[in-house]
């Protein structure tokens, strides 16, 4: 066992390469200073001159994919304003990969031999919860079809983060009520809920996958509804990106993922705070 | 008002009118949700202390805490009476509010009372009182190094622990923040 975080993040970022190249994925680099960063009604961008820091390399990954590339994967730092404490730190390395005529559940079987591949001591027993089934049993409502953002999002961190913490684990939440779909398909068999999970790994929040949604009128409908709660809301609202909504024209049905490094090797280490395992960091708000 | 980004740990915070303070503080932002700020919150008037979840955009009042110095004047019933050192207001502190160190108030003892709005919330006393032995067993002549304790009775009636050479009639000082004996001041 590696204490050294440094050592032990290279040899992590290592493994997760073999990993990706082993499954003939190609690394790519996309931009970090954007004009137009993804619209998310809860993720800030850092401003850098007349333009952004990315929050996340998805519109250019779904570019290349619509250019044909199938298999890709990226690691980089991506930029989050006003975001810190034991578990957020304002820039952190993020893992985003793709893979073309996929879903996310092809992806949850990728991500488990992920896991297992890099991190030897992690625990097999996945377990997957309905986001329906887990608010009814911890918070006692199915937000599906009857979603309240506020109860929602403080259920989840009051109930049911705590639920998935005391189980240990991994532990998979699936099919996310379709308001809080971001840039995930709707399910074709239940549209209250889209495709989407996040992965816990002892109730640590380390993966969010999609099916990705794939049509531009929809994905258009979804910015400009976002726009307008960020303006409620007395946020900045970023322009849409349009070669992004073009590019999803020609972009084949395709699961998308991102997996934070840092919290990984966090937990790797059996560590309790980003602070342990950063080598660099910002003067803690904790 | 403090927005909810501004809360962190030790932080005063009025919440229905009573001064509180955050004991523990989490920032949390679940999935593609807003960011939430956990708090374990002890009310300082009543010391329960009970979790309250915040969202970005809710703002919470700041408490307005300020201490004044007072010199200890008498005791009326339960009430323990103070004046203000510069402008000798009273200050009423009930005995309940002052809880043990009521044991240790002596004539003209300087204290700092902690006020929120008019409300007393904490007095703070000097770090060490002097004060007689009532009542204890005899001492070991002699027997200074030991850390033997017995029982006393101050003459307030105050039960402590002193060394097993102090006598009756000893002035003795005492550590108000714990209540401890902390060394003979005079024989009696």
């Amino acid at each position: 066992m590696i204490t050294d975080p440094i050592k032990a993040r290279d040899v992590l970022m290592r493994s997760i390469r073999t990993f990706f190249y082993e499954r003939h994925y190609t690394e790519v680099e996309t931009p970090i200073r954007l004009e137009t960063p993804c619209l998310e009604l809860h993720i800030d961008a850092e401003e850098s001159g007349n333009h952004f820091l990315r929050t996340s390399p998805e519109l250019f990954h779904k570019q290349l994919l619509a250019a044909g590339h199938e298999r890709i994967f990226e690691i980089g730092k991506c930029f989050r304003h006003g975001e810190r404490g034991p578990l957020h730190h304002p820039e952190y390395t993020m893992l985003e990969w793709y893979q073309a005529n996929a879903d996310y559940m092809d992806l949850l079987e990728e991500t488990k031999a992920l896991v297992s591949m890099v991190w030897k001591g992690a625990s097999n027993h996945w377990k997957i919860w309905m986001v329906s089934d887990a608010f009814q049993e911890f918070a006692g409502w199915d937000p599906a079809g009857h979603y309240d953002e506020d109860r929602f999002d403080l259920d989840l961190v009051d109930k049911v983060e705590p639920a998935i913490k005391a189980v240990g684990g991994p532990v998979v939440l699936k099919d996310y009520p379709v308001e809080a779909a971001a840039l995930s398909r709707k399910k074709a068999d239940n549209p209250l809920v889209a495709e989407r999970w996040e992965l816990y790994i002892d109730g640590v929040e380390i993966a969010n996958a999609y099916s990705e949604l794939t049509d531009p009128v929809e994905q258009r409908a979804r910015f400009e509804e976002c726009a307008l709660q960020r303006r409620a809301l007395g946020k900045a609202v970023y322009p849409i990106d349009e070669h992004f909504i073009q590019a999803l024209e020609s972009m084949p049905p395709a699961g998308g993922i991102a997996l934070g490094i840092d919290r990984f090797l966090m937990l790797m280490m059996g560590k309790t705070s980003l602070d342990h395992v950063l080598p660099f960091r910002e003067k803690s708000g904790i | 008002m403090y927005s909810a980004s501004d809360l962190k740990k030790g932080l005063k915070i009025e919440i229905d009118g009573d001064p509180c303070m955050i004991t523990n503080f989490e920032f949390s932002k679940p999935g593609k949700g807003q960011a939430l700020y956990r708090c374990k919150i002890k009310n300082l008037v009543t010391g329960n202390t009970f979790d309250k979840t915040y969202r970005s955009v809710e703002k919470v009042n700041k408490c307005a805490l300020m201490s004044r110095d007072y010199t200890f004047s008498y005791i009326d019933g339960d009430i323990y009476v103070f004046s203000d050192n510069e402008t000798f207001e009273e200050a009423l502190l009930s005995a309940e509010l002052l809880g043990d160190l009521k044991h240790f108030i002596v004539d003209d003892m300087e204290v700092e009372i902690l006020f929120h709005n008019e409300r007393a919330l904490d007095i703070t006393l000097p770090n060490f009182v002097e004060m007689v032995v009532a009542e204890t067993e005899p001492g070991a002549r002699g027997d200074t190094a030991t850390n033997v304790m017995k029982p006393a009775k101050l003459e307030n009636g105050y039960e402590i622990n002193v060394p097993i050479f102090i006598n009756e009639g000893d002035m003795i000082r005492i550590d108000t923040r714990d209540g401890s004996y902390a060394d003979r001041v005079s024989k009696g």
